[in-house]
């Protein structure tokens, strides 16, 4: 008996080891093609955005390819919008060699995939995750989308601007570091701008199922519009429980109110005269965005969101970074990292998310943000 | 008037961890285990009748029988392949294999369902009655507090009166002398799950309709809740478990519109640790002094 249990385990072991070796097996996939690689939530709640990114990025890359030149391959990993994951995913990546990261979609995972990335000199550009945690103090890490602190002040200036309203209630989730962010950020500049802000209430990752206190306090307090610098499931409940109590002020969100619209069994009626502040409309008719979205809705069957349209911005961005930077297959990710960083803080870029974009040293991205409102369950720009 | 209003609100929160605790508290009260993987199955019952209901257009009747039918078998299942064989092992065994399931059950229905979120049709329909200005309640609150008091009551009279719920009495206080006396303890103790889990079910359905929101983690968090307001109405009591989950509600509704939204579970268990101090068996949890 005891023979056979050690048969047992040597066969165990050697299985192992086997599958050890085996990873590697996978690095000599051909030298004549650049790998990105990037990490998301495929799957889990926050799947929405990690699809979209995904989604997105793979038509640039089709795209880029057809052209002949430069060659990409895109290798993306699901990190459930875990930090552990995540790095688990961006793990996968670096035995596969990647070469540049497109960092990760959501913004808690990005924060821990960008110590790795900056520790490992990689290239990154993250499509979406908007805290300044991400790229503070790593002169590799680059954003695609806002930064938190532009949503937040940009949402108090759009909303003064165009007198939207003028008593305004906030509702955030104080456990999100997305949501905090931009909080913090509109409170600075609606102080500034002399905003008056009558009710601010929070919920967390545990009690965000009922909102009756929180949309009493604001109802209450006669608050006109309410901002919500949240992601869409709770926004949606948040729409849902202001109709049954028969409170319709104006509601305004961010770009993780983006998704709503595609929820599945969510009535739009409720979303309708929702405004946000989004960088992509896929309404617009300009060449490149009606191309995408035509792309987008053959492959998926569905309209693509700002998600899908910073990752296909983000692989154009590093395409013509590489083209300008003379990037080849055979150089090392370091190699490539420095090239890169001298590109992105130089160059200029125009893209479905917006035209003339540039990069500070501090990886932040400089564009204008466009206003949109929901008018009949689609996208509607309000400018 | 806010003060009526934020009673109100708390009272429909509270209906719903009432309804998911009866569950916790008759399984509880019998087998004498927790059964954490309970905020699973309402969430696969959830599932169930979304899929009737929204994918298939049945009528809600259907949806809800055939969600009751999925999850009474899946309870009964789940009993006899991951509870039955540790009959004999420690609590903190089963109470392990019961974490284990349900994360179980949350990654299979992760895979097979997607984690993309679905918003559930309120099987009650969106309306309400609005009682003077600002004092608002859904016909879903309603519903859930009628459901809840006919289970309370059907409860305690089938495990009071039936042959079945004496079996089932008798199980709860002594095992062995329950098979002494011709009790299949077995049968009894699977029995106990499927009610447990059709109970589930309904409170699965329920939950959605007042908070639409289902994702394969949507019973884990309204599961410890109602296992808190069991415990605080006494673990194994029946009319305990509403009126701690009612309180619950309420004492949660309270603490958020009066002290502050960001600290307002802390308050919640705070308030459930006094009451545990002052009356270590819940709030009508009975006392069993046990004899040397």
């Amino acid at each position: 008996m005891k023979k056979m249990k050690k048969v047992v385990c040597l066969g165990l072991i050697s299985a192992m080891m086997l599958s050890a070796f085996a990873g590697c097996g996978k690095k000599d996939s051909g030298s004549d093609v650049i790998r990105i690689g990037g990490t998301g939530p495929l799957t889990g709640d926050a799947s929405v955005y990690g699809q979209a990114a995904k989604r997105g990025a793979e038509i640039a890359v089709e795209e880029i390819n057809a052209l002949g030149g430069l060659q990409f391959e895109l290798n993306y990993q699901d990190d459930t919008h875990d930090t552990e994951k995540a790095v688990n995913a961006y793990n996968v990546l670096k035995d596969w060699d990647v070469q540049i990261s497109l960092g990760s979609v959501t913004t808690n995972p990005c924060i821990a995939t960008a110590a790795e990335t900056y520790a490992d000199r990689i290239f990154a550009l993250t499509p979406s995750a908007s805290s300044t945690d991400v790229t503070k103090g790593k002169d590799n890490m680059f954003q695609m989308c806002f930064a938190d602190p532009n949503q937040g002040s940009a949402s108090a200036q759009y909303i003064n601007d165009k007198q939207l309203g003028t008593k305004i209630a906030i509702i955030y989730k104080n456990d999100d570091a997305y949501s905090t962010g931009i909080y913090e950020t509109f409170m600075d500049k609606a102080a500034a701008l002399g905003i008056n802000v009558v009710s601010t209430t929070t919920f967390n990752t545990d009690s965000q199922n009922d909102f009756s206190v929180q949309l009493n306090d604001a109802k209450n307090a006669g608050a006109d519009l309410v901002f919500l610098p949240m992601y869409y499931q709770a926004a949606a409940l948040i729409l849902d429980q202001a109709k049954k109590m028969n409170y319709a002020p104006k509601f305004f969100g961010v770009d993780g109110m983006d998704g709503i619209l595609t929820l599945e069994g969510f009535d739009t009626t409720l979303a309708e005269g929702v405004m946000l502040l989004t960088p992509f409309s896929a309404d617009a008719t300009d060449e490149k965005t009606v191309n995408f979205v035509t792309k987008y809705q053959e492959k998926h069957n569905e309209i693509p969101n700002q998600f899908a349209a910073d990752a296909y911005d983000c692989v154009y961005a590093i395409y013509e970074a590489c083209k300008k930077g003379e990037v080849t297959a055979d150089m090392s990710a370091e190699e490539i990292c420095d090239i890169m960083i001298a590109q992105f803080t130089t160059m200029s870029f125009d893209g479905l998310t917006g035209a003339g974009m540039t990069w500070g040293t501090n990886g932040e991205v400089t564009k204008a943000p466009k206003g949109m409102v929901i008018q009949n369950g689609v996208y509607v720009g309000l400018d | 008037m806010e003060f009526l209003s934020n009673v109100i609100n708390g009272i429909s929160l509270g209906s719903i961890y009432a309804i998911i605790a009866l569950g916790y508290t008759m399984v509880y009260g019998i087998a004498k285990m927790l059964n954490f993987a309970h905020g699973d199955v309402i969430m696969v019952g959830a599932y169930v009748c979304f899929f009737m209901t929204s994918r298939y257009d049945m009528p809600v009747v259907v949806g809800i029988l055939l969600s009751m039918f999925v999850c009474t078998v899946l309870g009964i299942v789940i009993e006899r392949l991951a509870y039955k064989p540790l009959r004999q092992a420690t609590s903190l065994a089963v109470l392990i294999t019961a974490i284990g399931m349900s994360y179980f059950l949350q990654n299979a229905a992760q895979l097979l369902w997607t984690s993309n979120p679905k918003v559930f049709k309120s099987v009650v329909g969106d309306g309400g009655i609005q009682i003077a200005e600002g004092l608002y309640v859904s016909h879903v609150t309603l519903v859930t507090i009628a459901v809840c008091v006919i289970i309370m009551i059907g409860l305690t009279i089938f495990t009071g009166k039936t042959k079945m719920g004496k079996a089932m009495r008798a199980c709860s206080e002594d095992k062995g002398a329950a098979q002494l006396m011709g009790i299949n303890v077995n049968t009894t103790i699977s029995i106990t799950f499927a009610i447990g889990s059709a109970l589930a079910a309904i409170a699965g359905v329920l939950l959605c309709s007042a908070y639409p929101n289902l994702v394969p983690t949507t019973g884990s968090m309204p599961g410890i809740k109602a296992f808190t307001a069991a415990v605080f109405g006494g673990i194994g009591s029946i009319p305990g478990a509403l009126i701690g989950g009612v309180l619950l509600g309420i004492i949660e509704i309270f603490a958020k519109a009066y002290i502050s939204t960001e600290i307002s579970d802390a308050i919640v268990f705070a308030v459930l640790i006094v009451v545990l101090l002052v009356k270590p068996t819940g709030l009508l949890g009975k006392k069993i002094s046990e004899k040397v």
